[in-house]
């Protein structure tokens, strides 16, 4: 005899994430049947309205995909338009580019870890309820988002869509002075970077260790920003513009964003693929010995080893980015020069090129093709997230399995939030919220 | 008691809601002055309680969003707009111009699972609201200016101003004159802190248009400057494309092209 239970639950929109999404779960006979994390933020079409537009036009319009890391879209795009023009921007703007970068991760990495992330270790529904019980904890996230704020805000003006970059480098140089004071603000910060990984590295974090693929930039002398090579765990390594050989976005009906996909042996139309990890724990896990001695050595006092294969370390490694990328900005800042020619001229021409940087959450892929007159004709761009929505997917499924379905709706909504929130996912990127509906049969 | 106070997110990249998110210590401060009720990413999740004053970011783009947007008035007392796409519709209302089906096709693989309406459009074209703040992205300046003066029951103060006006207040060398950039600044309401011809670049006009704006004299001049028709026109139609009189003189632009 079969006993048929069907429990239907619908929960509302998951908090704290970056955009809106939802989880569909159905459940039958005690197993997931089916898992979907639903993306239905509104597509945006931004690739579609690039089509026509000057080179010139092209930072301050993809800078608009994402509130959160305008940055990274700029620096994926000034590197694929560049690459097209022959440009070579030399060392000052290429320094530069690597300080911009380093204040949008402190600023993504903290307002993630504590507004977002740590409420969820911690028990707290928002991180201004955690500010009564950890007003310190909560001081010290807000004063590390802000200085990387700061440091976007040198060059650009704003941290938020800032507009001091252009193609061949900046519009202008920050004053010696400026970059003084900045410095004297990283340094203060430093001790603050260094407790910080220890204090996440001491949340009690779940231990669930799985197999996955790690994607990240690989450059062979620096902890990668904006250039290098395509690196896999498994040993892939191409060049970026190999990537749509080996990874491909799928359209999947429940999602207005684009599923990414890993074809280790090269793309087919009949092979699907396999889900892929991109993000600091990917970066971590492939890059680790770049990271520079204070940073391995304060994971190491923190009990942390990688390559992790636990997804909870995602953290972990969000935090001790946020430690490098201090450091990082501390070396760029004590050499700093002022500089009469912040910028190179670029000569347009046509051809296809392509930029792929680290954005907080993983690597973004651009492509564009452009005209004589430098106007784009096509536009492709790959976020982070929609590289990763395979991945969580797969994750979830096994998480709230292994954590145990016959946990009530409102535990295993938790337990789902948690694990999605992990990953930083920025749906507004992938297009961008939750709802969970369960179905249990 | 205290007054409730709700953020939501309509169609938008989530950088308006950053003007909250990164306020630092002043986050905390307003959340001990005003009862945060609804703000998801903040980890607030209640869009029916009835609040005083609602934050509305992001354009209307799918029929869910018309629906919600009467919802989220019904609720509210006090609604404010932030951010172009709230209250211009946004750049993504370059679509309006476009068979934005077409465009679906060509990007998604399956478009029958892609819910859109034809334009994207701002919260004033479908419900009343009280309050506008410019901005692509509006600041932490901006949005806590309005509750704060919202709390003292005054009504908040909008800036109409040119953007012209806060570069000479500032001493900042005109880009227009100076180095013959294409400076929006002329026909560009203020609020952002000039901050493009600060790094000695053209303003954008991502604060929407000022009061009175003469953009047909100011396209004369770029074009004076060497612009070509189209050039001109995507001047206007950028950021705040959808709204006049950026629309119409754009629109007036890309006609003389062609």
């Amino acid at each position: 005899m079969n006993e048929q239970r069907e429990i239907k639950i619908s929960v509302p929109v998951l908090t704290r994430v970056e955009g809106e999404g939802a989880l569909d779960l159905a459940i039958r006979n005690g197993r997931i049947e089916q898992l979907q994390l639903r993306i239905f933020e509104p597509p945006r079409l931004f690739e579609k309205f690039l089509e026509g537009r000057s080179y010139a036009e092209v930072l301050d319009i993809v800078a608009r995909i994402c509130g959160i890391c305008p940055v990274a879209y700029q620096m994926s795009a000034s590197h694929a338009i560049e690459s097209v023009f022959n440009t070579e921007p030399g060392p000052w703007v290429r320094a530069m580019r690597r300080l911009f970068y380093c204040g949008e991760w402190i600023e993504s990495h903290a307002l993630h870890i504590h507004l977002l992330a740590a409420p969820d270790f911690l028990d707290f529904k928002s991180a201004i309820e955690m500010a009564e019980k950890y007003p310190q904890e909560v001081r010290r996230g807000l004063r590390l988002q802000a200085l990387g704020n700061r440091i976007v805000r040198t060059f650009g003006g704003r941290s938020v869509h800032p507009v001091g970059a252009r193609i061949g480098g900046f519009f202008h140089a920050p004053a010696k002075s400026i970059m003084s004071e900045l410095l004297a603000e990283c340094r203060d910060l430093l001790p603050e970077a260094e407790s910080l990984v220890r204090w996440v590295a001491g949340f009690d974090l779940p231990v669930d260790e799985q197999e996955f693929v790690s994607v990240a930039l690989h450059h062979p002398e620096e902890y990668p920003f904006n250039e290098g090579r395509i690196i896999a765990s498994d040993g892939l390594d191409i060049a970026i513009a190999e990537y749509h050989n080996h990874f491909r976005e799928i359209h999947v009906p429940h999602s207005t964003a684009l599923h990414g996909r890993y074809f280790p042996n090269g793309y087919t139309k009949e092979d699907e693929g396999i889900p892929y990890l991109v993000g600091p724990l990917a970066r971590v896990n492939l890059n680790r010995e770049q990271l520079p001695l204070a940073v391995r050595d304060n994971l190491a006092a923190a009990g942390i080893t990688f390559p992790s294969r636990n997804m909870f370390h995602s953290i972990v490694a969000r935090a001790a980015e946020i430690h490098f990328a201090l450091l990082e900005a501390i070396d760029l800042l004590e050499h700093y020069e002022s500089c009469n020619t912040p910028y190179v001229d670029v000569t347009p021409r046509a051809g296809i090129g392509y930029g792929c940087t680290e954005a907080p959450r993983g690597i973004l892929w651009h492509r564009y093709e452009l005209d004589e007159q430098g106007q784009l004709v096509s536009a492709t761009i790959t976020p982070p997230t929609s590289q990763n929505q395979a991945r969580i997917e797969q994750d979830l499924k096994r998480s709230l399995e292994a954590f145990g379905l016959d946990h009530c709706d409102e535990e295993l909504k938790l337990h789902g939030e948690k694990v999605i929130r992990n990953y930083d996912p920025c749906i507004s990127c992938a297009t961008h919220f939750l709802k969970l509906k369960v179905a249990r049969e | 008691m205290k007054s409730k106070v709700a953020v939501h997110k309509f169609s938008s990249c989530d950088g308006c809601q950053l003007a909250f998110l990164n306020a630092g210590e002043a986050l905390i401060t307003l959340s001990g002055l005003v009862d945060i009720v609804h703000f998801a990413e903040a980890g607030f999740l209640d869009e029916a309680t009835e609040v005083d004053i609602a934050f509305v970011e992001g354009s209307v783009s799918t029929p869910q969003e018309l629906e919600r947007i009467k919802h989220v008035r019904a609720s509210s007392r006090f609604l404010i707009t932030i951010g172009a796409c709230a209250t211009a519709g946004g750049l993504q209302a370059l679509r309006n111009m476009h068979d934005a089906g077409a465009w679906i096709d060509g990007i998604y693989a399956q478009p029958q699972y892609i819910e859109l309406l034809a334009d994207s459009t701002p919260i004033r074209e479908h419900v009343k609201v009280d309050l506008e703040l410019w901005g692509c992205p509006v600041n932490t300046r901006q949005v806590l200016t309005a509750v704060r003066s919202l709390l003292f029951g005054v009504p908040p103060v909008e800036e109409v101003d040119k953007v012209c006006l806060e570069c000479k207040r500032q001493q900042t060398v005109c880009v227009l004159v100076a180095k013959g950039e294409p400076c929006m600044g002329p026909v560009t309401r203020t609020g952002c802190g000039a901050i493009c011809p600060q790094v000695g670049r053209d303003c954008y006009a991502c604060y929407g248009p000022a009061e009175s704006a003469n953009t047909a004299s100011l396209a004369n001049r770029f074009e004076g400057l060497g612009l070509q028709p189209e050039a001109i026109a995507r001047r206007f139609l950028f950021i705040n494309n959808y709204v006049e009189p950026f629309n119409a003189e754009g629109r007036k632009w890309q006609e003389k092209k062609s």
